[in-house]
């Protein structure tokens, strides 16, 4: 027990409201905990050191997941990934994806919430202090270089969230919260491909519920790691399609994610294959396409070149496996 | 920064004690209740030796703020003994050979504990599943996937 | 044959068993003492630089604060072998690697130590960092030990046993091959952590985490000008070991310092990433291997070059590059054989030895490059192994003297329980199997230090109520060699394991073992042990003879009983037997040592590689391979153990399934990769040891080759296991996907590019293609021993 956390003040408001209002706090460095299994970390390799953590864990209403009146699966930001992987409202994918997360003692404890809000990560940065002394400081670390790709003036961190891909593939929304009032986010704007400002949430909102949509069509989520557990992802490809009675693809949307500072959805290819039946030829041709428009770099535990490889590869995967579905 | 009284449960007795807000439930356990059976290889959530039972859940102790547990039970390897009979998955343990530096048993004595109570028959498959959070450097992890086996086939003759 | 014992043979659990489970066992870091400090390093942040300046002043003031030191206050250079002396407790002038310790606080807690750390103003002047063995082996850079510009060559071996190009000119094929081990290291669950108390008697106890409390025990003495009378180091139980707490250690010193400066107990408990650095661990080595063969597979000579890059310091490193060498010659009859090796510094955490010593990496390249002769000369892989395997009780060409040997039957067994030889080159596409072999030494034959002392002395104690008690100072790290201990005593006395008390590394307290290394503990402990358990039988077994009127041969002792053997009447009990002894001799106290025979040849490097009995050990590996992903699952591993004779089953099946653990990490997962100077990732999260899921069933088999100078027959079991696991999962892969990756660790995208290149036409093989122009000096021409026949 080398590592300790700094010190901060921990609030724990037992409402959404008291939550916003000490998240506002104009004078203090603020953020929220939930799980802690993403903040916790990094505050113990000094990557933040907030004044306030504002936990969320006594507030009831952030729990749960259920099914609204129109059908769709709503779930609460506070609500662990293993609840989600157990539950049976969930959409499967989605579901399945949860229980692939990390570790099961992870999964235990992370919540949602922090899985969508994940802060992206790179092997110049997740690193103690004194190895990040070592390096220089990098972009995201209040340097000027990012180390990733030294000639950018932007931070190539990379979005390790596999939910984050999945829920957009599903074209689920966010609900957000503040004392300025509350929004509905489609997952599709909540994130920016920039390593640094990664997410369009502001400083003082809460991420409150997932919405997804009633009729998920196929779906299956594909992910790469070295190992079975544990791991974050180094690549994770969600495809979400629908046939026509005569096998023909309705629609898709196909998100890669882990290779960028966002999950990215590969317009290109799924332009390509509505219309189309998946047949071998199809299934290469969006693989490439996918892969013409993500640029990993040489920055999580694995060369940058095998992850662009897999990208095709993972594509063809996932697309093989929401046709065989439709057998 | 201030000192709170955190109020839970260890091991079946309410225990009350004064914490710093940044204190971990691992450095609470360890140092301020002397329950030094919990250990630690990482102190980043990145190796499962921390593992206790949160409300019956396998968690890391290290990740988690002491305040989190607040009105919790929480459970260590000392108080996986019942009346000061050894749990089954600690004979089998201590009888296949599935502790050998034993650096990570009490963390996979609790995983695996919580993998049982959840599903008592698990298949290999499970347990691997359930276990994949702790890492064991000296076993291979055969000699424990046969003790939890053996404890699930006990329990079951019981 | 296990029917002639009692409990050895038996599968017994540890006897600290229920303490483990029970969360009882005391690691260092469970203890603490009144008024205990907290210690912390201060780290280097470069790879190389020179330290202008330390000040430590406003660390000093800092309240909560009781000591801060630097180099200069423990000046006085040590390293584990006395030919290499060159590391200091914290950097003295220079600093050589990212993580090396510059100065070290102790806080009254952590946050203060913390923060102590922070207001250490040192200033550096960065020096040219080398950090590839190609920028070792350049003429301009630094020398990291000495000064000005030239070569970072720590140490070159260049030996050649018989007449290798004549070997050569006679062979029908000759082939070379060029191979790549990447560095790895231990990761031990347990962070090294030591604890020292420094008396007002002027007496300073350190408990650690180390396999070799007697070499840290002569290192405190060293460094600390202290009389080893007025130190007592006491191994605690250690969170495993595997080579990484076998060097005397920085944090060691400090504490022990910190602790005099004080006057209060002092912790340090290295940080995960801090026990990166500490390392130790597998020497990233090139390698180049040329072999002529006869059409029958015959090898006729071999010439064995090996690059290790050593990283900052010496630590072993000697040994290392003499490992790197010594041990091809025990599997294989190589009637003449030449090796040439070299160890550079560069400016990484330095390497030492991690389960196998040295010989991982040169095994891997024998074996795959077997695997490829084989081919060529239209052989499998068994027969090419078997044509050439080493003979029981034979010398090598190298001088090292084998005893007992089960080679050839190790290979049978496992070739017949994975249907090898059916399933090679016949299972679908993507699947395959592969076959290798290894051998490891039963301990050193010399000790680290000149000496003509034993290796290992054990001692016992018999109370008056009976109760044994067994004095060792030998290391268990998890390998059971406490067990071990027990169950060779309680054999000879007629009790059980679990009845023995059990005293061990302390050094006020216990007798001299060197520590947990080299697989020395059950052969060099274990006859210690069983030396000196047969003496207090028969004295015991006299007492009672005398008291029944019989002849001492009719005596046995068994079920804690002793008495007249065949007559079940005639017995007292083990408590009566001893006061008889007692009453009649005196003081029922006796001892034992070993020392290993006189092995070792005149030649510069002799020293390396011999020991007292080799054990052998032979796996198949079956992989499933995905070609798009490059993605290995390991389906299932066979492997067979010349063990002597297994002294409990159960816990040496354990260190079989661990090694074959460990080599699974290391040939699919595992490396120490930097950039420029810095770690990539010194986390459990970057460095990715095989969790539960990626582990594959094993089958074990224990082939007892009975040992004749063996404790009742036994060899090691700890290391050698893991050495053919390596190439089995290369051939393996070879067998599925006909690529081949003469590189470990053996990634998804090195098999990927190996078919990406088949698939445009170049050959499928990812791995060097040259080793660097060295111009090797001084090569010793040595005899082959007397009487060694040419096969």
């Amino acid at each position: 027990m080398t590592i300790r956390l700094p010190a901060f003040d921990y609030l724990t408001p037992e409402t959404l409201e008291d939550a916003a209002a000490a998240l506002a706090d104009p004078d203090r460095s603020v953020i929220i905990v939930a799980g802690g299994t993403d903040v916790v970390p990094k505050m113990k390799r000094r990557q933040m050191t907030p004044e306030v953590l504002v936990s969320l864990s006594k507030i009831e209403s952030l729990r749960g997941i259920r099914r609204d009146d129109e059908g769709r699966c709503v779930l609460g930001a506070s609500t662990t990934l293993a609840e989600i992987h157990g539950s049976s409202l969930v959409p499967e994918v989605f579901a399945s994806a949860a229980g692939d997360v990390a570790s099961p003692q992870i999964r235990n404890t992370a919540t949602l919430g922090g899985n969508l809000s994940l802060d992206t990560r790179c092997n110049y940065i997740d690193m103690s202090d004194s190895w990040r002394q070592a390096s220089g400081y990098c972009l995201k670390d209040g340097g000027d270089t990012c180390w990733v790709a030294p000639r950018s003036n932007k931070c190539w961190a990379i979005s390790s969230s596999d939910l984050a891909t999945v829920a957009l593939a599903l074209g689920g929304s966010v609900k957000l919260t503040s004392v300025r009032g509350e929004r509905m986010v489609p997952v599709e704007e909540l994130y920016n491909n920039d390593g640094i400002a990664y997410s369009t949430q502001a400083p003082d909102e809460i991420l409150v519920e997932l919405v997804l949509p009633k009729d998920c069509g196929r779906a299956t989520y594909q992910k790469l790691r070295r190992r079975g557990s544990i791991d974050f992802p180094l690549l994770g490809v969600a495809a979400v399609v629908s046939f026509d009675d005569a096998g023909v693809c309705a629609s898709a949307r196909i998100v890669v994610g882990a290779v960028a500072s966002a999950p990215l959805r590969a317009t290109e290819a799924e332009e390509f294959v509505v219309g189309r039946s998946f047949t071998k030829e199809v299934l290469e041709e969006a693989g490439r396409l996918a892969t013409q428009s993500v640029r990993p770099q040489d920055n999580t535990d694995t060369g940058s070149r095998y992850r662009k490889w897999m990208v095709p590869v993972f594509v063809e995967q996932a697309l093989r496996a929401v046709a065989d579905t439709s057998e | 920064m201030a000192d709170h009284i955190l109020d839970f449960d260890v091991n079946g007795e309410n225990r009350r004690l004064l914490v710093t807000d940044q204190r971990t439930l691992l450095e609470v356990l360890r140092e301020d209740l002397v329950l030094t059976g919990t250990k630690h290889g990482c102190d980043v959530g990145e190796c499962g030796a921390c593992t206790v039972l949160v409300d019956d859940r396998p968690v890391l102790s290290c990740l988690v703020i002491a305040r989190q547990v607040e009105g919790s039970s929480v459970r260590t390897v000392e108080g996986l003994a019942i009346d000061g009979a050894p749990d089954l998955l600690q004979e089998a343990f201590a009888e296949l050979g599935a502790a050998q530096c034993g650096y990570c048993t009490p963390g996979m004595l609790l995983s695996a504990r919580a993998l049982l109570d959840d599903n008592p028959e698990p298949t290999t498959d499970e347990i691997r599943e359930g276990l994949a959070g702790n890492l064991c450097r000296c076993t291979g992890y055969i000699k424990i996937f046969e003790a939890v086996e053996l404890a699930a086939s006990r329990d079951h003759d019981r | 044959m296990s029917g002639a014992f009692s409990v050895v043979g038996e599968r017994l659990p540890r006897v600290d068993a229920m303490d483990q489970t029970m969360g009882k066992t005391q690691y260092v870091d469970d203890m603490t003492l009144p008024g205990m400090l907290v210690g912390r390093h201060l780290t280097s942040i470069h790879a190389h630089a020179r330290i202008l300046s330390i000040d430590t002043s406003r660390a000093e003031a800092l309240v909560g604060v009781h000591a801060v030191i630097t180099g200069a206050d423990l000046p006085i250079t040590y390293g584990i072998l006395p030919i290499s002396q060159d590391e200091h407790a914290l950097a003295v002038g220079r600093v050589r690697y990212v993580g090396e310790p510059v100065a070290a606080v102790a806080a009254i807690n952590p946050e203060i130590a913390e923060q102590a750390l922070a207001l250490i103003d040192v200033s550096y002047e960065p020096l040219d960092e080398v950090v590839t063995l190609e920028q070792a082996l350049e003429t301009d850079h630094p020398m990291l030990h000495g000064d000005g510009l030239g070569q970072n060559v720590h140490r070159s071996a260049a030996l050649e046993f018989g007449d290798v190009e004549e070997g050569f000119a006679r062979a029908d094929y000759v082939r070379e091959d060029v191979f790549f081990f990447g560095g790895n290291t231990h990761a031990a669950l347990e962070t090294h952590v030591a604890l020292a108390s420094y008396s007002q008697t002027g007496k300073l106890t350190l408990w650690s985490s180390t396999q070799v409390p007697h070499y840290v025990h002569r290192t405190l003495e060293k460094v600390l000008e202290l009389p080893a009378g007025r130190i007592r180091v006491i191994a605690t139980a250690i969170g495993g070991g595997f080579g990484g707490k076998t060097d005397p250690f920085s944090h060691e010193l400090t504490a022990a310092k910190l602790s005099m400066v004080t006057g209060r107990p002092v912790k340090i408990n290295l940080s995960r990433e801090e026990v990166f650095y500490a390392h130790r661990g597998r020497h990233p080595v090139l390698m180049w291997v040329k072999t002529g063969f006869e059409n029958n597979g015959q090898i006729t000579s071999m010439h064995f070059k090996t690059f290790l890059d050593g990283g900052a310091y010496s630590s072993y490193g000697v040994a290392s590059l003499y490992y790197t060498g010594a041990l091809q010659t025990t599997t294989y009859r190589i009637p003449n054989y030449r090796f040439e090796g070299l160890r550079v510094f560069t400016n990484k955490p330095p390497c030492g030895p991690k389960r196998g010593h040295g010989t991982p990496q040169p095994r891997f390249g024998l074996e795959c490059h077997l695997d490829k002769a084989a081919a060529d000369l239209g052989l499998d892989p068994v027969t090419i192994r078997q044509v050439n395997a080493v003979e029981p009780f034979s010398t090598t060409v190298n001088h090292l003297r084998i005893t007992s040997c089960a080679l050839v039957e190790c290979i049978d067994k496992v070739v017949e329980a994975s249907d090898f030889t059916v399933k090679r080159g016949r299972l679908p596409s993507g699947r395959g199997v592969g076959l290798a072999v290894g051998a490891y030494m039963s301990g050193a034959g010399l000790p680290i230090y000149f000496n003509d002392m034993p290796q290992s002395e054990v001692q016992i104690k018999i109370d008056r109520g009976g109760g044994v008690t067994v004095y060792s100072m030998a290391t268990d790290i998890g390998q059971g060699s406490t067990t071990m201990l027990a169950t060779v005593v309680a054999e000879a006395l007629g009790l059980e394991p679990r009845d023995i008390n059990m005293v061990i590394a302390d050094t006020d307290l216990t007798p001299v073992d060197l520590g947990s290394y080299s697989s020395r503990v059950t052969f060099m402990a274990g006859n210690a042990a069983v030396t000196a358990g047969a003496k207090i039988r028969s004295r015991v077994v006299q007492a009672v003879a005398d008291e029944l009127g019989v002849d001492p041969a009719q005596v046995v002792t068994k079920g804690g009983r002793v008495g007249v053997s065949g007559d079940l009447d005639r017995c007292v009990t083990w408590a009566e037997a001893v006061r008889l002894a007692i009453a009649a001799t005196g003081p029922l106290v006796e001892s034992g040592g070993y020392t290993a025979p006189k092995l070792a040849g005149t030649f510069r490097g002799a020293g390396v590689g011999i020991s007292p009995a080799y054990s052998y050990s032979a796996c198949v590996v079956e992989v499933d391979c995905a070609a798009d992903t490059g993605l290995v699952k390991v389906e299932r591993v066979w492997l067979a153990h010349d063990i002597g004779r297994a002294l409990n089953p159960l816990l040496t099946e354990g260190q079989v399934e661990g090694g074959v653990y460990m080599g699974l990490g290391e040939a699919l997962y595992e490396e120490h990769t930097f950039r420029g100077g810095l770690h990539r990732g010194p986390s459990l999260l970057d460095y990715k040891i095989p969790t539960a899921l990626d582990m594959p069933p094993v089958e074990t088999f224990l082939v007892e080759s009975d040992d004749p100078e063996g404790p009742l027959g036994a060899k090691e079991v700890g290391q050698g296991p893991l050495l053919p696991v390596i190439p089995a999962v290369a051939n393996a892969i070879h067998d599925a996907l006909g690529v081949r990756i003469d590189e470990v660790p053996i990634t998804p995208q090195k098999i990927v590019a190996a078919l990406r290149n088949v698939s445009r036409g170049r050959p499928g093989r990812i791995g060097p293609e040259t080793i660097p122009d060295f111009e090797f000096s001084r090569l010793t021409r040595v005899e082959p021993p007397e009487g060694f026949v040419t096969p």
